[in-house]
């Protein structure tokens, strides 16, 4: 008997651990393939992969004995970073195994489990690991399957939830709320005025939505200039930025005044010269640099801090009602990896293998003595023992071989082969309905003989 | 034949409009696809109805007040369908697709004796057609201008609801505004001009001033003063959507007075 392999994880997140801790445990990526040599080192650890972010560091593994494997995990952690203790560090451990360890690894590749639910950098740090440790061989059959089923589900949840359409940083919102009032950014104008970090941060996500001019001011010329050199922009000078602004289309404020900078009459002034084409201006500094009377000025669009940060909180709520529907899809695919798994295992491998084979025999065998039916009782017995001959003849390596690879450290590639030469995975004939049934042996019978199996079957349904 | 298609025409536009509406006040978008194929199934049966009546009727007939509003009606859907394949904003079909059922039903609802129009001249049936046409362009401005001021209207408030996702871009709905009023207004132009020819061969006069007359001056000049405003003097966003909503209720008016001119003097 095949001894059993089971799917563990074990780690620690931003939802069990402080960052003290996430950053002592954290493994750089120079120093990935020593450690995974070191956790597969360890007797009973036969796959591992190794997940290290600012967020959370987990041990992915298969092993042969849940209890051992987990301690051993528990030690390689421990190991990982000497000042660390395993008393400081065990309370901050979870761990899974089987169906729910698969969840988990689903969970966090679909950006369920994340900090910001729904951010997509979580999938690529997962490709890195994977990419690692296959480099550094340290998974196998189970591993590959289930990791890359994981990237699969990330990218299904992706493209059929809504979990990461909407903005959830300030900064993203304020790109989001644009394209409400452009539907094309490519040919708009933005102008910086001040240079508010997280307005630098907007104007970048506006320049990579398609924004190709940028006009930038700030209270010292020199300041202007760098960045507008950093953006691939134009300097404008403080003193007569009101008078630009008409030709901005999108105008980001975030200057440390203390007063208001733009004042209603201003922006009206630049909306007349615009033709009334609409404006849209966000105020990202405190205290505020644009009056907030603007806000009765038509064609103008005015949003504030307190109004991007709304606008964010609203969408995290949105992406947890998607993440709802992730969570079912994950349910879904974490019981189709749990029936592969079972799959593995070698005796129903064998057992599948017997009654195929046994069945296209029979099958064969019958077909033949249809047509042979001048044969005596002897002849007849002699063909059979025939057919018995050649198929166990052909299939006694197979099944010697999986026998004896069971223990070894590619057993499961043996089976994994086996199931899929034999194609065990696909309903056998006699699971198949007559017609199907029918079908499946003109399929496989030569053009010639067709006619003649279908009427064997035809016989077998009377 | 033709009833039976404009029967099952009008229920699957009602089963659209239902769908369309459903679509705009939930979070999902699921209903879209589906609308969408309700209002594309009913559209081919309408083009059978239309066509069906127009191979019945020979080029001498004269058209009848029903087959005018349901051609409006086709060319509405025509339209959408159109625009949606181009940009895809669904959305657009919530608004166009009721407005298209609202006009069939009417249709089927006026007595059959209302549109008995004079049967003339030919020109008759390039007058109603293009008066038609001219009519679609402003209903798809009004609905251009009706998202406009919804979606100006929350984000000027600041209420990102279901509503505010689903509407697309204020300045993209500026310029469909825009584009089916300079498309709109040449037709409208076209159809009053044929309008008063063949008027001139039934009664011998251009102009008699009766309602329908008086209405398409009076929507000619408005939409004439709307466009001139917006490539002069910047009657845009805003402004724009509130004219055309306005001039929208000139169109009706005029259509209103089609029908009064039908009961009164059929002369």
């Amino acid at each position: 008997m095949y001894r059993n392999m089971h799917v563990i994880v074990v780690g620690l997140s931003h939802k069990t651990a402080p960052i003290e801790i996430r950053e002592k445990l954290a493994v750089p990526e120079s120093r990935l393939g020593e450690a995974l040599g070191r956790l597969c080192s360890y007797e009973g650890v036969r796959e591992g992969m190794l997940l290290s972010t600012c967020n959370r560091v987990e041990v992915y593994s298969v092993v042969e004995d849940v209890e051992v494997g987990h301690e051993r995990i528990q030690e390689f952690l421990a190991d990982t970073n000497l000042s660390l203790s395993s008393e400081q560090l065990t309370p901050h451990l979870y761990w899974y195994t089987g169906d729910r360890a698969i969840a988990h690894l689903f969970r966090v590749a679909a950006s369920l489990d994340s900090m910001v639910v729904g951010e997509s950098q979580i999938l690529g740090q997962l490709k890195d690991a994977f990419r690692v440790a296959l480099a550094h061989k340290t998974t196998g059959v189970i591993m590959n399957k289930i990791v890359k089923k994981a990237i699969s589900v990330a990218k299904r949840v992706r493209t059929e939830t809504k979990i990461a359409e909407t903005a959830v940083s300030v900064s993203y919102a304020a790109v989001e709320l644009a394209k409400k009032i452009f539907s094309n950014l490519d040919e708009k104008t933005v102008m910086l005025v001040g240079a508010g970090e997280m307005a630098k941060l907007a104007a970048r996500h506006l320049i990579a939505q398609g924004v190709r001019q940028v006009r930038i001011t700030t209270r010292t010329p020199k300041h202007a200039i760098d960045l507008a050199d950093k953006f691939g922009g134009t300097p404008v000078p403080f003193d007569h930025f009101k008078d630009e602004m008409a030709a901005a289309d999108i105008v980001l404020v975030s200057t440390g005044a203390s007063h208001y900078l733009v004042g209603a009459e201003d922006v009206q002034r630049a909306v007349d010269k615009r033709g009334n084409r609409p404006m849209f201006l966000i105020d990202i500094s405190v205290p505020r640099n644009i009056d907030p009377a603007v806000r009765h000025v038509d064609n103008a669009f005015l949003f504030d801090i307190d109004d991007l940060t709304h606008r964010v909180q609203q969408n995290r709520e949105e992406r947890l009602q998607e993440a709802e529907k992730a969570e079912r899809m994950i349910v879904e695919e974490v019981a189709v990896a749990v029936e592969w798994m079972k799959s593995l295992e070698v005796t129903p491998t064998i057992i599948a293998l017997r009654n195929r084979v046994d069945e296209i025999r029979r099958m064969e065998v019958e077909r033949v003595l249809g047509r042979l039916s001048h044969l005596s009782p002897q002849d007849r017995e002699l063909v059979e023992g025939l057919a018995s001959a050649i198929v166990n003849k052909l299939i006694h390596r197979t099944l010697v071989t999986l026998k004896a690879e069971v223990n070894s450290s590619n057993g499961l590639a043996f089976v994994e082969a086996a199931r899929r030469f034999f194609d065990l995975d696909r309903p056998s004939p006699s699971d198949l309905s007559e017609a199907d049934r029918s079908r499946y042996l003109a399929g496989r019978s030569h053009a010639s003989d067709r006619e003649e199996s279908e009427s064997v079957a035809h016989k077998q349904v009377r | 034949m033709a009833s039976v298609c404009f029967m099952i025409t009008m229920a699957l536009y009602l089963a659209a409009t239902v769908s369309f509406l459903v679509y705009l006040l939930r979070r999902s978008d699921a209903l879209s696809n589906i609308s969408l194929g309700i209002t594309a199934v009913g559209f081919l049966f309408h083009t059978v109805a239309l066509a069906a009546k127009a191979a019945v009727s020979s080029s001498s007939s004269h058209p009848s007040f029903f087959e005018a509003l349901s051609f409006f009606s086709w060319m509405i859907i025509l339209v959408f369908l159109l625009v949606e394949f181009r940009h895809r904003i669904p959305v657009l079909g919530s608004f166009m697709v009721p407005l298209a059922l609202m006009s069939l039903v009417s249709a089927a609802a006026l007595p059959e004796t209302v549109p008995t129009l004079k049967p003339v001249f030919k020109t008759l049936w390039i007058h109603v057609a293009l008066s038609m046409l001219g009519a679609v362009g402003f209903t798809v401005g009004f609905v251009a201008g009706v998202m406009y001021l919804i979606q100006e209207r929350l984000l000027k408030s600041k209420r990102f609801n279901v509503l505010y996702s689903k509407l697309p871009a204020l300045d993209f709905l500026d310029h469909l505004n825009q584009q089916s009023i300079v498309l709109g207004f040449p037709l409208l132009t076209l159809g009053i001009v044929t309008g008063a020819i063949s008027a001139e061969f039934s009664r011998g006069s251009y102009m008699t001033w009766n309602p329908e007359q008086t209405g398409a001056v009076v929507t000619w000049l408005f939409y004439f003063v709307v466009l001139l405003g917006r490539l002069t003097v910047g009657w845009r966003a805003k402004r724009a959507a509130y004219l055309t909503v306005v001039g929208f209720a000139c169109v009706i008016l005029t259509l209103v007075g089609v029908v009064l001119k039908g009961h009164g003097d059929v002369s």
